[in-house]
């Protein structure tokens, strides 16, 4: 198989590696905000699912270990390319004006990918470390209409809010950019369809972090 | 026009160079931003001074031999030009003008503006070629049919000039699009299919051995190309590279 | 008085090449490998060479000055390559092509060369096309034709206005192949300074590393001088600002005999000089005459309100335009040759119908291609004929797809819009037909230096048609030399490696070394630039497009007190041990101050009118070049220490196959 570690250890390769694990965290994101937006129409439905995501055991013992696995090996290779591509220019021009020739959003995906993984420790912090305290370390009996309550819980804080907004806004930008360099990475572009990639990643890279602050905006003021 | 320039001198490739003022006065539009650098020169030689290095050959944009990163551009400022085709016109009098050198690992600064750019050349020995002996024995000319569009692309591919403008606009100092023309040229033209896997793959290795960084996609490079060489031709290597990875036989 | 053979081989002209080949000596490949040759220069001629005489074994060396062999100046070839193929059915052959080529280049030409030239052209396309050269193609997919001047057929390959670009990357693409086999070592950024010469045969080069200034010997059994034309003995020309004549100069110092150096191509369609600053000018491929019409105002006022900025050129009726080319030559049009078209745009402006603020240019029109070629996409497309928006969008495009690089080059340069508004264009020097003189196998007159491109005297007479520099260029490099040179280099098999550590490579480098000190340690007060455009000056006042025996005199006087000057004056900064650009340009300039002068004296004593040389004193009533039968001979110049003193020898070229006419394009 050193053809295969060959292939990972090339530039394009590892690209590759980043487009698929993109494509999926894409995939994880859209099912993730599916479920959330229930919680704006239908506390019932939203625990329901919350409920079926929590407890079945192919989500628990084999969906969730590779979207962590997914999450991890996004952030470590695209730290690893930022690090690799900084040194492949070890002298750094007096004055280079990048937006002349591309958006701010593609130059600074690791800046914006940073941003998110901070947030992303927020949020484990808030709701994924909860989960696993309440399931696997005190062993609490499972209660399948908690999910709603504990939701509306966590966005009473107005601190919080602020910073789920902010990161969204990240993650809008890295989307932004992100969506159809993906598509670019594995090779999937032709004059024939990528209008219609750029316009599907310019709907999800805005519609889906937007859905996301509109539905912890909506707990916020209508629970409080 | 007067003109403050900043311009980067190295003596060699040993020494650590600086951003050095120059004054140039009498500066016209109509001039090319390398007859400019004529004007410049003069002077120096005049005052015993050591004139700046830069390469140019041709200079009607074909050669490839200009570089120059001129106010954070390369090529500076105009698109789909070459530094030898920027006229001054596209400047105005009292402004400052930044000179680099097209700034990556793999194009060490030979002096001042002069870099060496054979890291290119190296990839394309690797495999940028159709092994085909020049003997003359081959068939007719027309004896393969090649669609029109496919041979329009593959020559859009092939009017890259080797600049390196691709490579120094990039955040990353990447050469991916100069070797995507490259192998998108010969996976275009059914002349150059038959070794279209292992050219990709050695292509593409050696451009890593390079030391060039990898492609962020942010189409900077496409942007600054004087040939317009399209991001198209990444995808394309892209898919021949991937494809190629997992099924050629060697 | 002449010792010049030049090996044309016996036999019907049809058959010399053939039978020729097969009777030749070959080198077996086993020997092959214990043979080095040095290949110096890597545009069409030399790369193509060297990637052949690699792939038949040969240990090649290969020279350029540049920074990678792909940015050797064919690259900026334009227009396209002439092959006799016949892919259109409109009557070409390998006889028509060869005879265009005779009569293109005013009986100037060997017949022998020319014949096998037409012959090898159709299997230059079959090569570039199997090496992956994206030829234009129409919708068949078969390749695509156009037509250049001088010819009545379309002949000529080409793949937009890039070909010599696509061609030369064709080469590279063979020389990298061969680099990559460790068969061509190749020394980029190095610069030919002399040649050596062992026992009467070319055994090696010095050359200079132009990165380190080291300099360096370098043996072989055979030298290919590859090094392009010397029309930057101009200073302004559309050659590349390192076009040189030094390799050549340098050879032709150590015996080898120039032939024809008045022999000069200025070409007709390059964008005007715009002021004292200029380093070089562009050219505007011929192929734009295809579609093009070239034309000056009828009436002087209009060409004084044109001046003033009163009138634009648009604004001129098509009755006040004086299509001067149609007007002259109905037969051929705006596809005269170009020595013809030179002259005739130089009549129309030295008679005061210049159309710029120097009074030097000439309209090239493309209303009414784009309005023709409209009609027809607009038909086509089954939409309104008679609607001139549509019309002209529609023409717009198809101009563009056609010709679209050169637009935009001319847009950037002159800053116009050429769909808006005529191009203004002028004659240039564009090639030099003279260079060092060749046998029928490419060999010079010193045994084992060999000539190819249009560094050799080669093909093109007195005039260069279009389209034919990239197929000689190719023809000598893929398929001439490597079977020619092997006849040689049969006789080489037992040499062995030639050994650097001998008195004739220490004089060489002395000699070398002796001047590389010399002009750094002149000191005098004035750039090199300065005394090339002085030269440059002379050159095109005086042995430019009109020359006459009063003017060549006082040429000859003033550049040798150019030179003088040069050598007392002459300022070169920096040292030799580092990259000085101002050092190799001095070099070269202090060749082309000899060459220049060697140039006056062929054109003073060519007492005749032939192609691009054109005599003031030997025209006819309407202005057309006299051609005399008494100079139907190659002038081949031997070097004697002196240009002014170099000894003529005369090959009389002999015709054979070909009526020798009055040429015609009316």
């Amino acid at each position: 198989m050193s053809w295969l570690k060959k292939t990972f250890s090339s530039t394009i390769g590892r690209k590759f590696a980043m487009a698929l694990s993109a494509l999926f965290l894409l995939v994880f994101l859209l099912q993730h905000f599916a479920i959330n937006i229930t919680s704006v129409f239908s506390a019932g439905l939203f625990n329901e699912l919350s409920h079926f995501m929590g407890t079945n055991p192919l989500v628990q013992f084999l969906l969730q270990p590779v979207l962590i696995a997914g999450i991890l090996l996004h952030f470590i290779l695209g730290v690893y390319l930022e690090m690799t591509n900084k040194a492949a220019r070890p002298i750094a021009y007096a004055q280079y004006r990048g937006s002349a020739s591309a958006t701010w959003m593609s130059r600074n995906m690791a800046y914006s990918g940073m941003a998110i993984l901070l947030f992303m420790s927020l949020h484990f912090y808030d709701f994924w470390v909860p989960e696993i305290v309440y399931k696997y370390v005190e062993v609490n009996p499972e209660d399948p209409f908690r999910y709603y309550e504990e939701l509306v819980h966590k966005f009473q804080n107005p601190v919080r809010i602020g910073l789920y907004v902010a990161a969204f806004v990240f993650l809008s930008l890295h989307l932004l950019h992100g969506f159809q360099s993906a598509f670019q990475s594995l090779g999937a572009r032709h004059p024939k369809y990528y209008p219609l990639i750029e316009k599907l990643g310019k709907i999800y890279a805005i519609g889906i972090p937007a859905g996301f602050v509109f539905i912890a905006l909506y707990h916020h003021f209508f629970h409080a | 026009m007067k003109l403050k320039l900043k311009i980067w001198r190295q003596k060699n490739a040993q020494d650590k160079g600086k951003m050095v003022d120059y004054d140039i006065e009498g500066v016209s539009g109509d001039m090319s931003f390398l007859e400019m650098l004529d004007v410049l020169n003069n002077q120096l030689i005049g005052k015993d001074e050591d004139p700046v290095a830069f390469d140019h050959d041709c200079r009607e944009g074909i050669c490839g031999s200009c570089s120059l990163f001129i106010n954070g551009e390369a090529h500076g400022p105009d698109r789909l030009i070459t530094t030898c085709q920027l006229h001054m016109r596209k400047f105005k009098d009292g402004d400052t003008v930044y000179i680099e050198p097209f700034r990556a690992g793999a194009f060490p600064v030979i002096k001042d503006l002069v870099v060496d750019r054979s890291a290119l050349d190296r990839i394309q020995q690797a495999g940028g070629y159709v092994s085909v002996n020049t003997s003359g024995n081959t068939q007719d000319a027309n004896a393969i049919p090649v669609p029109k569009s496919d041979a329009d692309k593959a020559f859009d591919a092939a009017t890259c000039i080797g600049c390196g403008a691709c490579v120094a606009s990039c955040k990353n100092a990447s050469a991916m699009l100069f070797v995507a023309a490259k192998v998108s040229q010969f996976a275009l033209l059914p002349q150059g299919k038959i070794e279209a896997k292992r050219r990709v793959l050695n292509m593409v290795e050696q451009m890593d051995k390079e030391g060039f960084g990898s492609c962020t996609n942010t189409g900077a490079c496409e942007a600054e190309c004087p040939k317009g060489i399209s991001l198209e031709n990444i995808a394309r290597m892209n898919r021949e590279y991937l494809s190629a990875s997992f099924t050629a036989n060697e | 008085m002449t010792n010049l053979q030049a090996h044309i081989p016996t036999g019907p002209l049809a058959e010399k090449w053939t039978s020729h080949k097969n009777k030749i000596n070959l080198v077996n490949p086993a020997n092959k490998r214990q043979i080095d040759v040095i290949v110096v220069g890597t545009g069409l001629a030399g790369g193509s060479a060297a990637a052949t005489l690699a792939e038949l074994g040969y240990n090649v060396k290969a020279f350029c000055y540049q920074d990678s062999p792909r940015r050797a100046h064919s690259i900026a070839a334009q227009g396209g390559i002439n092959a006799a193929k016949n892919y259109q059915g409109d009557g070409d052959s390998t006889y028509r092509l060869f005879y265009d080529t005779v009569k293109g280049g005013d009986y100037r030409s060997r017949e022998a060369n020319v014949y096998r030239l037409a012959e090898v052209s159709a299997n230059i396309i079959d090569q570039c096309v199997a090496q992956g050269v994206p030829f234009a193609r129409d919708y068949g997919g078969l390749l695509d034709n156009r037509s250049f001047g001088g010819v009545l057929v379309s002949r000529t390959f080409y793949a937009k206005g890039q070909t010599g670009q696509q061609l030369l990357l064709g080469c590279y693409s063979a020389m990298n192949r061969q680099i990559a086999r460790g068969k061509i070592k190749m020394y980029n950024r190095h610069e030919m300074m002399e040649l050596v010469v062992v026992d009467g045969k070319a055994r090696g080069i010095i050359a200079r590393n132009l990165v380190t200034g080291a300099i360096e010997r370098h043996s072989a059994h055979a030298v290919v001088i590859a090094s392009g034309g010397y029309g930057n003995v101009f200073y302004l020309s559309t050659n590349a600002m390192g076009s040189n004549v030094s390799a050549a100069w340098k050879v032709h110092k150590k015996g080898a005999y120039f032939a024809n150096p008045c022999f000069t191509q200025i070409h007709p369609t390059c964008i005007p000089v715009s002021g004292d600053h200029q380093s070089k000018l562009t050219l505007m491929s011929e192929s734009l005459r295809n579609d093009g019409r070239i034309w000056v105002p009828k009436k002087m006022e209009d060409v004084k309100a044109i001046r003033e900025g009163r009138l634009k050129p648009t604004q001129i009726a098509e009755q006040d335009r004086d299509y001067y080319l149609e007007r002259r030559y109905p037969a051929f049009g705006n596809l005269v040759p170009r020595d013809v078209a030179s002259r005739a745009a130089k009549e129309r402006c030295d008679a005061g119908y210049g159309v710029n603020a120097t009074g030097e240019a000439v309209y090239l029109d493309f209303s009414s291609a784009i309005l023709r070629y409209g009609k027809e996409q607009a038909h086509l497309k089954g939409m309104d004929e008679n609607d001139a928006a549509t019309v002209k969008r529609l023409g717009t495009a198809l101009v563009e797809a056609k010709y679209g690089n050169l637009f935009q080059m001319y847009e950037k340069i002159v800053d116009q819009n050429p769909y808006e508004t005529p191009m203004m264009i002028y004659p240039a020097v564009h090639y030099t037909m003279g260079g060092i003189w060749v046998d029928y196998n490419l060999m010079t007159t010193i045994p084992g230096l060999y000539a190819i491109g249009e560094a050799n005297f080669s093909d093109h007479g007195a005039n260069r048609l279009g389209a034919s520099a990239l197929m000689q260029g190719l023809a000598d490099g893929y398929f001439v030399l490597p079977y020619t040179i092997g006849d040689y280099l049969s006789k080489d098999i037992r040499t062995g490696r030639i050994d650097t550590n001998t008195p004739e490579f220490d004089e060489a480098e002395r000699q070398v070394r002796q001047q590389v000190e010399q002009l750094l340690h002149n000191k005098g007060s004035r750039s090199v630039d300065f005394f090339h455009k002085k030269l440059g000056r002379v050159m095109w006042d005086k042995v430019g497009m009109a020359r006459n025996a009063d003017g060549l005199r006082q040429a000859i006087e003033e550049i040798r007190q150019i030179r003088a000057d040069f050598y007392k004056e002459v300022r070169v900064p920096g040292t030799a041990n580092e990259y000085n650009e101002e050092l190799a340009k001095a070099g070269r300039v202090a060749d082309f101050l000899e060459l220049g002068e060697l140039m006056a004296r062929d054109a003073l004593e060519r007492e005749e009118s032939c192609g691009g040389h054109f005599r003031e004193e030997f025209q006819t009533e309407d202005g057309e070049a006299m051609r005399r039968p008494e100079f139907q001979y190659v002038g081949a110049w031997e070097y004697t220490g002196d240009p002014s003193q170099a000894n003529l020898h005369r090959e009389v070229l002999e015709y054979e196959n070909i009526e020798v006419k009055e040429r015609s394009y009316k």
